[in-house]
């Protein structure tokens, strides 16, 4: 019985940018891009080198201790974006070019075509991702390459489904089929008229598609599918760790540094979402229509 | 049901002007739109059936580890004759198509191949794996259905206001949140830290399983009335539980707070507040039930994600379910228990959102009398 | 004096001002129109009557409601409990889409009911017995075998003559047609306006008809206001508007209506259409025969 008068109550939004959720988003984000880039420069140890103590905890010297070699746990972690976001965001690129391609051509041509496509994209969906992703993996062989390669496999429908039903949508508006009868050709109506129309969804998409991609990624690198030891990545450090848990160090600091760089690209990714939902914003218009 | 036969005999003029499904065959059962509806979804989840089928089929295929090193070891495998008679017997010798129907039939016989590591037929581990995994996954999905739709409500109706905020924020959280580091985590602070909770695996270790009905232990204790392993399985069961259920509350409040925001729209709902109902009513008669259909569809990928998500939850805490055999499975790159875990919860998947989709039909005036 | 004296009603939304100063008195008896293109506020004018303007909507000015046994001095004062308790039963509302604004998936029996039992604490029962006698009153055929049925089973005509059973069932003093007719088919609406008419006869209802449709108006209306930019700017009788326009955009408007009339209307020798002229008989078809879009069960806007 909170508003009797109106189910929806709101204030006034705040333009994106200043959202809390976004800025904290923006945050996390840039921190970890900003490491992947410079932490080669940083005066850390070697991530790979086995030169101290096994099994120290943090210390001054070693703020996120040391790991059962000897390596330092702080230099592996900041080094573990190296292996996590050029990979995820290769993914995103991947998934995103071949389920908008497939997407396209399905919502575009109709018919058996997109019947065709469509069904595969059921078939894929069919599966649990991370246990299609493992079955993958795990005949492809483990490594890195082949877990984005399983990865791509199985994650563009959710791009196609998302362009075909809006190029659905946009094939049968005034302004394409105008075009059409202008003469345009079905690629450069595509390009010209369609594409444009799609690409703030298919950015949101991809946001929030980034942060389930590292979560797949370092939970193929868990389960021992991903990144091949010794390479300092952040799933297989937690899959390290969890076999002795006197030492929480090890498994505590790469989660959190997966946990930071998901939720940021969650956060903007949501914020965006929800300032280009056409939902939250026509209230005011689709009463007065 | 007792509408839909009423339905039947609606009166002449309004029968004629709704579209002519088989309005001519009234009488046998199967020109009933709800038996016809469940009929197609049957059908369409069987042709997925059989894609999964072929997807683990190709994928087998595929492994550049020869399956004939697999299956014999580096040892037989220089022996040329041993090859060539493996090689005949397992059918590598006959086409792509007859080795595919060799490998269905063995799967309707319930032959998944052997374990390469437990040295068992795959089934065999499966039959034991699964009731663990079902009673956690069943847990986990009845808490957060409730939880999740309970509070997707909420931030629905309460939009942009600061419980909204909260709520958003938290179950964005929850869906960013590493599974198999949230499950040490958990494990580490309840058990480690606290000792409030037991520690690893499905019983105490001086706890004997109760006799064995369904598998699953909760159950099974209670049917035998041994309430002491009853309470023994439940403390088990909380931390896995925990861990599983931020994730998928967070996917469900997400998912039904949009469903919500969508029925929140609709005319209907404008409709019913103009007949100066209590919010209440507006909101649990009109929005809640408004909203059933996609909230079904979403309880079905909560399902997918969920078992995703023992895949890398259930190792960390012993529990002995399918997602621990995967896990297990893969780091041994042990194919025939990949693909047969692989196979199984594909089809767990499938059959569970056939269920929803028969749910929806009897659900749903419109599918149900058609 | 049943009805309402509206004085001055702004509304603002945002940096939108959506009403600037709406002065408009509505009679019982009376059917009130409402004419104006999209966009003129004439909606917006019915929803805040209904205390159902949309959220973060800042509403000033003065809404006097009057029935026959109270007086209530400004709708726009009251706590949203009070008005909740106005809202279906003294001042109704009937939207443009009937196929929208039933829900898919309850009864004809339930939506038709529930808030009458709700109003006036009716038994089920009573209040099953009324939801017939109301399906009688708006010619919805066997009423009784309607109420267990679901709305994808009717047509458009007869689930906006539903929608009209569930506005009437308490009994209201206001009814707020919002374009009642236009998703329908044109063969309906004359059916729909008539029965629009027989209320207001029968039951002496303020009717507030909304439409951008000058014909339909001129069909039914007893007053017409022509609202634009927010604001009522000519207004009188049906006559008068009709046939003197005072602004300019009135007399664009009606320009602008077909020569032809809207269906159901016979015309006298002046060429407009005459008030109580009777529906030609074909032109009322019988209901429930009517196909119609709406009612087939995959293209409802609601659907799953």
């Amino acid at each position: 019985m909170t508003a009797p008068a109106t189910l929806i109550r709101r204030p006034r939004i705040a333009p994106v940018w200043r959202r809390p959720l976004a800025i904290v988003g923006i945050l996390f984000v840039s921190f970890w891009f900003i490491t992947m880039i410079i932490v080669p420069f940083l005066p850390l140890a070697d991530p790979l080198a086995q030169d101290f103590t096994p099994l120290s905890p943090p210390s001054g010297t070693h703020p996120f201790g040391t790991d059962i070699l000897g390596r330092d746990v702080l230099s592996r972690t900041l080094f573990g974006s190296r292996a996590t976001l050029p990979f995820a965001i290769l993914l995103v690129i991947i998934s995103l070019i071949l389920g908008s391609l497939v997407g396209a051509i399905a919502g575009y041509f109709g018919g058996v075509i997109d019947e065709i496509i469509m069904r595969i994209a059921d078939l894929v969906f069919a599966f649990p991702t991370i246990v299609l992703a493992m079955v993958v993996a795990a005949a492809l062989g483990p490594g890195i390459t082949n877990a984005v390669i399983a990865l791509a496999l199985i994650s563009w429908p959710n791009y196609a489904r998302v362009i075909r039903s809006l190029v659905l949508s946009a094939r049968n508006q005034e302004y394409v089929v105008a075009g059409r009868l202008l003469g345009a050709g079905p690629l450069s109506s595509l390009r010209r008229d369609i594409l444009p129309n799609v690409a703030s969804p298919m950015l949101v998409l991809a946001m929030l598609d980034l942060g389930s991609q590292i979560l797949l990624l370092s939970g193929l690198s868990f389960l021992g599918l991903g990144a091949v030891p010794p390479a300092a990545e952040w799933g297989s450090m937690v899959g390290d760790g969890v076999q002795q848990f006197s030492n929480w160090w090890l498994a505590a600091f790469p989660g959190l540094a997966i946990l930071t760089v998901v939720v940021g690209f969650n956060f903007i990714g949501d914020t965006l979402r929800d300032s280009l939902d056409p939902r939250s914003a026509n209230a005011v218009t689709q009463v007065n229509a | 049901m007792s509408h839909s036969s009423s339905s039947q005999h609606a009166e002449p003029a309004v029968a004629d002007a709704l579209p002519g499904s088989a309005r001519s065959t009234r009488t046998s059962w199967f020109a009933r739109p709800v038996v016809r509806y469940i009929g197609i979804r049957g059908l369409v989840s069987a042709v997925l059936l059989l894609g999964v089928t072929i997807v683990t089929f190709i994928l087998t295929n595929l492994v550049p580890v020869s399956p004939i090193t697999a299956a014999l070891g580096e040892q037989a495998a220089s022996d040329p004759a041993t090859v060539a008679k493996f090689v005949h017997d397992a059918g590598l010798d006959k086409p792509a198509i007859v080795q595919y129907f060799v490998y269905l039939g063995k799967l309707l016989h319930g032959d998944l191949g052997t374990s390469i590591q437990t040295r068992n037929p795959v089934t065999q581990d499966l039959g034991q794996a699964f009731p663990a995994t079902a009673e956690l996954a069943l847990c986990v999905i009845l808490i957060s259905i409730i939880l999740g739709l309970g509070l997707g409500l909420i931030a629905a109706v309460r939009k942009d206001r600061f419980s909204d905020q909260l709520i958003r924020m938290v179950s964005l959280i929850g869906i960013s949140v590493p599974t198999f580091w949230l499950a040490a985590a958990i494990y580490f602070l309840f058990f480690f830290v606290l000792r409030w909770a037991p520690g690893s695996g499905r019983l105490s270790p001086a706890a004997t399983p109760p006799p064995r009905v369904t598998g699953m232990y909760t159950v099974d204790s209670l049917l035998s009335g041994q309430f002491t392993t009853f309470l023994d399985a439940v403390t088990h069961l909380a931390l896995p539980t925990l861990t599983l259920t931020l994730f998928t509350v967070g996917m469900l409040v997400r998912f039904s707070r949009t469903a919500i925001l969508d029925v929140l729209n609709q005319d209907y709902v404008r409709a019913a507040r103009a007949k100066g109902l209590a919010t209440n009513r507006v909101l649990f008669g009109y929005v809640v039930r408004g909203s059933i259909a996609p909230i079904l569809t979403i309880v079905g990928l909560a399902f997918g994600s969920l078992l995703s998500g023992t895949v890398l939850t259930e190792q960390v805490f012993a529990w002995g379910g399918l997602g621990q055999y995967a896990y297990r499975a893969s780091t041994a790159l042990d194919l025939p228990s990949v693909m047969g875990v692989g196979l199984l919860v594909g089809a767990i998947y499938i059959i569970t959102n056939f269920i929803i989709d028969v749910v929806y039909g009897f659900v749903d005036p419109r599918v149900r009398i058609g | 004096m049943t009805g309402l004296v509206i004085s001055d009603l702004r509304l603002r939304i945002g940096q939108a001002d959506i009403l600037n100063g709406v002065s408009l008195g509505i009679l019982g008896g009376e059917i009130t129109g409402l004419a104006g293109e999209s966009g003129s506020g004439k909606t917006m004018t019915g929803l805040v009557l209904c205390g159902l303007q949309p959220a973060g909507a800042v509403v000033t000015g003065r809404v006097e409601f009057t029935d026959s046994d109270r007086s209530i001095p400004n709708l726009l004062a009251l706590q949203p409990r009070e008005f909740n308790r106005l809202r279906g039963r003294r001042i109704a509302m009937v939207a443009q889409d009937p196929v929208a604004s039933l829900h898919p998936m309850l009864t004809i029996g339930t939506q038709l009911t529930d808030h009458v039992r709700h109003h006036l604490r009716l038994s089920k029962q009573q209040a099953t017995a009324r939801a017939v006698e109301l399906l009688e009153r708006v010619q919805v055929p066997t009423p009784e075998t309607a109420l267990r049925r679901y709305p994808h089973q009717f047509s458009g005509g007869q689930l906006q003559r539903i929608a009209i059973a569930i506005a009437i069932a308490c009994e209201p003093a206001v009814l707020i047609a919002d374009e009642p007719t236009t998703a329908l088919d044109v063969t309906v609406q004359a059916g729909i306006l008539r029965l629009l008419r027989e209320l207001r006869d029968d039951l002496g209802l303020a009717i507030i008809l909304i439409s951008h449709d000058l014909g339909v108006m001129s069909a039914i209306a007893d007053t017409i206001a022509v609202m634009r930019y927010g604001t009522v700017i000519e207004q009188g009788s049906r006559q008068q508007v009709i046939q003197q326009p005072q602004t300019e955009y009135a007399r664009e408007l009606i320009a602008a209506l077909p020569q032809v009339p809207p269906p159901g209307i016979t015309t006298d020798a002046g060429g407009q259409p005459h008030p109580d002229a009777q529906p030609h008989p074909d032109a009322q078809p019988h209901p429930g025969v009517q196909p119609h879009p709406g009612n087939h069960p995959h293209s409802t806007r609601t659907g799953a």
